[in-house]
């Protein structure tokens, strides 16, 4: 046997990113490939970092609402709701019952907003153009009705402290009535074109399989981790904002592929419209702003409290040191978390499936690097 | 059988063909022909910053109080106030607003006890310089005057 030379040495590596239109933003992978088998990865991130927690130390804790919706841009209401809920379990208040109704609704309609954005770039890099137009399409009805409630159409800045700014205008029940209605034969348009062809279910079935146990231990939350037939949902678990009103089931599947990931959110889909329409139904009358201050001053203390966003769970973890301005803020955010089980889900596979791995994670990389 | 005829004949692909199709009707046609056509602003929509004046003597409306200066985020609102000497009051003297910086929380709106401060429903904020996008207060009570291409 000859000593091995250079030549039979077979690993190359690859950088991926952060260019590259598949990775959904500025994600840098570095892939170690044997041909066209991925044998290891290591992501670079912090690409898109801005020191989000670190600017929350220097401003009070109302200035600091706006910033929470340039981390997880395409699910802003959430990351709203997180920071809201958050600063209130600090003051020790809760928001009213018709501003809790009304936050519901909105976090509903972005959680579609967000699952939309997903199908249709997850679509796209698995090589299927058509979803990406009807999907945005239809995205934009629900833009219109964030844009009409409080002024902006993807960093909303709609909760305040306390409850909300903006009382519901005229016709905001009917535009989400009218939403709901339009919506559900759409899901069932999306699922026409995708869900039986025969190149999509090929291209996911049995790619990137990370079994409940393994989602787990790597802490991986959301519609990942109910993919792999965990049911767990913060709105069931611990639910928040009134959620225990409402009557809904969490989709769940078994094989844990990227092919179950699919169906699993576009389940989630339906089951928040189903949550809108029961919502929209019983908008209690009241005040829309529990009793806060013009300076939002907590005592000093901490606080986490997690909700269910789009992507998983999203938690924040404050400390005040009873000033108006944030002691520490942390953000535990479901993206970064779920990025770490890239590089299990992508070991033995192919190039391409590293992109649709990528894409089934739903990232954002605002949210990742903060 | 089925089934092997449906994989035999590409039903799957057809099924998504047909949806294709169908929407391939011209009255689902949603583009918007900007900037021909003016798109719908919500009413609420928060874009360029105005200082509003008295309609009916022309007077600004704000009373220099400096709170939007105060719940401004970014602090990117500068407010200059001098006392008049004859009639005792603070009066305002010069308002610089950067909208480079601004991201439209609407915060300062919110501010503003005499809403003379308001986010409009102007969206056209590009400008060639830099200082152009620094609305001294004559900008921000005018209203920025975007260039016309088409009649």
């Amino acid at each position: 046997m000859p000593e091995s030379t250079f030549l039979d040495v077979n690993e190359l590596v690859l950088n991926m990113g952060p260019q590259h239109p598949s990775t959904h933003g500025v994600l840098r992978v570095i892939l170690k490939l044997d041909g066209e088998t991925v044998t290891g990865t290591e992501c670079v991130i912090g690409y898109l970092h801005r020191g989000v927690e670190k600017i929350a130390e220097n401003r009070t804790y109302i200035q600091f609402a706006p910033y929470v919706d340039r981390m997880d841009y395409v699910a802003a209401v959430s990351n709203g709701l997180g920071y809201c809920l958050a600063i209130e379990k600090l003051l020790n208040i809760e928001a009213p019952p018709r501003a809790q109704a009304v936050r519901v609704i909105l976090t509903e309609l972005n959680r579609i907003t967000s699952h939309l954005l997903w199908l249709g770039t997850h679509a796209l890099d698995i090589g299927a153009i058509t979803p990406v137009f009807y999907c945005f399409r239809d995205r934009e009805e629900a833009l219109k009705i964030f844009e009409n409630y409080c002024g902006a159409r993807l960093t909303t800045h709609a909760f305040r402290i306390g409850g909300l700014q903006y009382e519901v205008y005229d016709g905001f029940e009917q535009e989400v009535r009218a939403f709901c209605d339009m919506f559900i034969p759409k899901v069932d348009e999306y699922e026409e074109l995708l869900t039986n062809n025969r190149i999509w279910v090929n291209r996911l079935k049995g790619v990137g399989v990370l079994t409940g146990d393994e989602c787990k231990e790597y802490g991986v939350t959301g519609p990942v981790l109910r993919a792999a037939g965990v049911k767990w949902d913060l709105r069931k678990a611990q639910p928040y904002s009134g959620y225990e009103q409402y009557d809904f089931d969490i989709p769940t599947a078994q094989n844990g592929d990227t092919y179950d990931r699919y169906t699993v959110r576009m389940e989630e889909m339906r089951q928040s419209v189903r949550i809108m329409r029961q919502a929209i139904e019983k908008i209690p009358a009241g005040p829309i702003m529990a009793k806060v201050g013009k300076v939002v001053k907590p005592p000093a203390g901490e606080a986490y409290v997690s909700i269910e966003a789009p992507k998983g769970e999203l938690g924040y973890y404050v400390v005040s040191d009873n000033s108006t301005q944030p002691y520490r803020v942390r953000v535990r955010p479901p993206s970064f978390v779920n990025l770490q089980a890239l590089d299990r889900m992508v070991r033995g596979g192919l190039i391409a499936d590293v992109v649709a791995i990528i894409g089934t994670l739903d990232i954002v990389l605002g949210e990742v690097d903060r | 059988m089925v089934r092997l005829l449906k994989t035999i004949f590409l039903w799957d692909l057809l099924q998504g063909l047909w949806v294709t199709f169908r929407n391939q009707n011209p009255k689902y046609i949603c583009t918007e022909q900007y900037p021909s056509e003016r798109p719908k602003i919500a009413e609420r929509y928060r874009g360029a910053p105005r200082l509003n004046i008295n309609p009916d003597n022309g007077e600004t409306l704000c009373i220099a109080c400096n709170l939007c200066a105060l719940a401004c985020p970014e602090n990117l609102i500068v407010v200059g106030s001098a006392r008049n000497e004859e009639t005792r009051r603070k009066e305002l003297s010069y308002f610089t607003y950067d909208t480079s910086r601004c991201m439209f929380c609407g915060l300062c709106e919110d501010a503003c006890p005499v809403d003379a401060l308001e986010l409009t429903q102007d969206f056209e904020l590009a400008s060639y310089t830099r200082d152009g996008a620094i609305w001294d207060r004559q900008m921000l009570e005018e209203g920025p005057k975007p260039s016309k291409y088409l009649s």
